[in-house]
Order: C-alpha cells, then structure tokens, then sequence
C-alpha cells in the first residue's frame, strides 16, 4: 500500500512568483519568506514523495462562476499553469499522477462527497507556487493530484465538512494499491482580505492558535462557522480549509500522531499573513 | 427558499454570495476574459465597446470608468476577478487596499507591518 508520509501547509501569494522571476528572494522583504524554505526542502530531499495531493482554490484561472464546484478533483496526465491576467509569469507544467486522482474520485464518492472529476484543468498559482517553492530548481521530481475547494463564491464548504472530505482522501491514499510515497499540501491563506473597508485586515493572534492547533488538536478549527472564519481570517484568510483538509488526511490509518518538522510566520508579503508549517506523519 | 437567518454583518466586508454573485455576473465574466492577453488589448482598445459587449450594467459600467473598487464591490465584483483588472493598470495589491481604505500607499503599508508586531 502507498505510504503517507506527512504535510506541508504554505501561502501562495502571487507575488512570490514575481520575486522568483526577479531573483530578489534574499531582498530584505522577500528574506523572512524565502528563509522559512529550507529546511523543508531538506526533509523533501531526504522522504522524496513520488507523489504530492495539493489542496488549493482556483482564483478564476479554471474555474468561472459559470459553474463552481465545491469539490473538483484533477485527473489530468498533465496541469498547465497559464496567463492569470495580472502579470505574473507562467510556471512550469505539473505531472499527473491519474492512477491516485481515480482512487480519491472513487472513494470519495463511494464515501458520499459527491465531487466533480476533471480530465483537463489548468492549474493557477495556488497549485504552481508551492511546488516551485518546495522544489526551485524545477524539473519537479514529483506527481501531482490537484484538488480545489471553493473558497471563492459563498456557501463555501463547512470546516467541518472540508475536514471530513480531507481524511477520506487521507483514506484513499493509505488504501492505494501502490509502492509510492505520497505527501500533502495545503496552499493558502493564512488571514488576509484583500476587499472592502476591512482591506489589510491581518489577525496574528487567530493564525498562531490556528497554526499550534494544526500540532495538537487538528478539529480545533472545525467548530467555527464559514462566517465566522471570514470574520476571524478575512475574507481570503479562509483559504486556510485547504489547510485543514492537508491536515485532516494525515488522521486516515492507525494513528494520528505527526512531528513538526519546521514552521515559519511573517507578516507581511504583499497584504497577507504568511504560514509555512510542515508535519511528519510519525505512526 | 432563501434562507432568513441573516448574519451579522461583517464591518467593511461584503462576502461574495449568491445576491452579488448574481448582480456581478456580466462584470465578472469581463474580468475573467481579463486571464487572455488578446482581451486585454481589446479592452484598453476601447473600453465602452467592451464593456457593451458584456452587457455591463451601467453603475458596473461607471464603476469600471472610475477604476473605483468600492464601487465595483457593491456592483456584485469578486475579488479575485477585479483584480485581474486592475493588474491590467498595473495596480497591485496595496494601490488597491490604500484605495479602498482611504490611507496613502505608504500608510496602507506601515498598517500591514504594524499588524506583524
């Protein structure tokens, strides 16, 4: 059976991409960012996971208010990255890993989330970002399944219910009939708004509980409602459901226990608070 | 049924539900064509013929004209479409939170780091 080996939750702000393509990650603003990296490319180096499930929100590449999913899952051989219209260059393209994305479709629906399977997907910066920042020098040694959850148009998906879709892709990866290692991102938040009067709004307090939760009682977020995470977060803080269901699926199998391996918080980069937190499945 | 259970509101945040959902679909739609160099181009081309093309409502029309984010909020605009217009002016994230605040760049700026300490 495949094996689950642990998680890394990181920001995804555009303008990383931007810094990247200029070569500033050392630039006194970029540094406190960049610095956090590291030692989780390390750990990488040493785990090499074949596979990495990102969970993550379109931000209108793919996805329009056409038709919004709550729940989409990739199973593509291969997600393109492209044009997102605010000037930020174009990352390199992601290999599937099909085989997995049908397990997670299949047990996912099979455990009643009725999600939305995509054998085409262009993949925004949310999903292209971390993968640049986890592995820089490209040419990614790693497959890929894309989920998205809708943190864009309300009703959002619960926590709770976000945790539970989480833990059973958790299930459906430690079920695999496979050899491969498999890692999980969480891409997003943690509090920022970017709209309204409440622009800027950051909420340090709220993200370290958030963060210290992730360790030691992973459900802690669940027991807020979507309104009350936007008040809490901010209205794009809420991205950090993508947070909690990477960590939820490391509670499938026997134990739950994880180890941190390295965190980082930084505020600001562009109008958003950063997290970078990666955890060792130890059972 | 729309449900009654009203929240209570948020100060100076607007969460994208269905009612603005619905009321920003044509300026949405506009903005998502923003992803597309060749839009753009045309946009900037001329800006009412595109604006009519995707049947802007007129306080989204004047919205547009005034580069106003506020007022594009209130006219059903998300976030993550607008900015897509106003990356096309090169505006970026603090141009557009000083705008909406009221504060100069630089105060917007010093309220961010502020909040880190």
């Amino acid at each position: 059976m495949a094996q689950l080996i642990g998680c890394i939750g990181t920001s995804h702000i555009p303008a990383i991409g931007g810094a990247i393509h200029k070569g500033i990650q050392q630039d006194p603003y970029w540094k406190p960012f960049f610095d956090g990296f590291p030692p989780i490319r390390q750990w990488l180096g040493e785990k090499k996971p074949d596979v990495i499930v990102i969970f993550y929100n379109d931000h209108g590449l793919n996805f329009f208010l056409d038709k919004m999913p709550t729940f989409a899952v990739g199973a593509a051989p291969q997600y393109v990255n492209s044009d997102e219209g605010w000037g930020i260059p174009s990352l390199e393209p992601l290999k599937g890993e099909v085989d997995l994305s049908w397990q997670i479709i299949n047990t996912l629906i099979d455990k009643e989330f009725d999600i939305v399977s995509c054998q085409e997907m262009l993949v925004d910066h949310a999903c292209s970002l971390p993968l640049k920042l986890l592995y820089p020098e490209g040419n990614y040694p790693v497959n890929v399944v894309p989920i998205c959850i809708n943190t864009v148009q309300f009703p959002l998906p619960k926590a709770s219910r976000v945790y539970a879709m989480g833990k059973a892709v958790g299930e459906a990866i430690a079920a695999w009939d496979s050899s491969k290692t498999v890692a999980i991102i969480g891409s997003g938040g943690l509090s920022h708004q970017l709209d309204g009067e409440r622009a800027g709004f950051i909420n340090k307090e709220f993200d370290l509980q958030f963060l210290e939760s992730l360790l030691t009682n992973p459900e802690w977020a669940t027991q807020f409602s979507i309104h009350e995470l936007v008040e809490k977060s901010g209205t794009q803080g809420v991205e950090l459901l993508n947070w909690l269901a990477m960590r939820a699926a490391l509670t499938a199998g026997t134990g739950c226990g994880v180890r941190k391996v390295h965190s980082n918080y930084h505020i600001p980069i562009s109008n958003t608070a950063t997290g970078l937190l990666a955890l060792e499945k130890t059972d | 049924m729309a449900s009654n259970n009203k929240l209570p509101p948020i100060p100076g945040t607007t969460p994208f539900d269905g009612e603005q959902a619905k009321k920003g679909y044509a300026l949405n739609k506009m903005c998502f064509s923003f992803n597309t160099a060749d839009n753009r181009a045309e946009f900037l081309k001329d800006e009412e013929a595109y604006m009519r093309k995707y049947g802007l409502t007129e306080p989204q029309a004047a919205a547009i004209r005034a580069k106003n984010v506020l007022q594009l909020i209130a006219a059903g605009g998300n976030a993550y479409y607008l900015a897509k217009f106003a990356g096309i002016f090169g505006l970026d994230m603090q141009d557009i939170g000083a705008q909406q605040t009221g504060m100069t760049k630089e105060q917007f700026k010093a309220k961010l780091v502020a909040a880190g300490q």
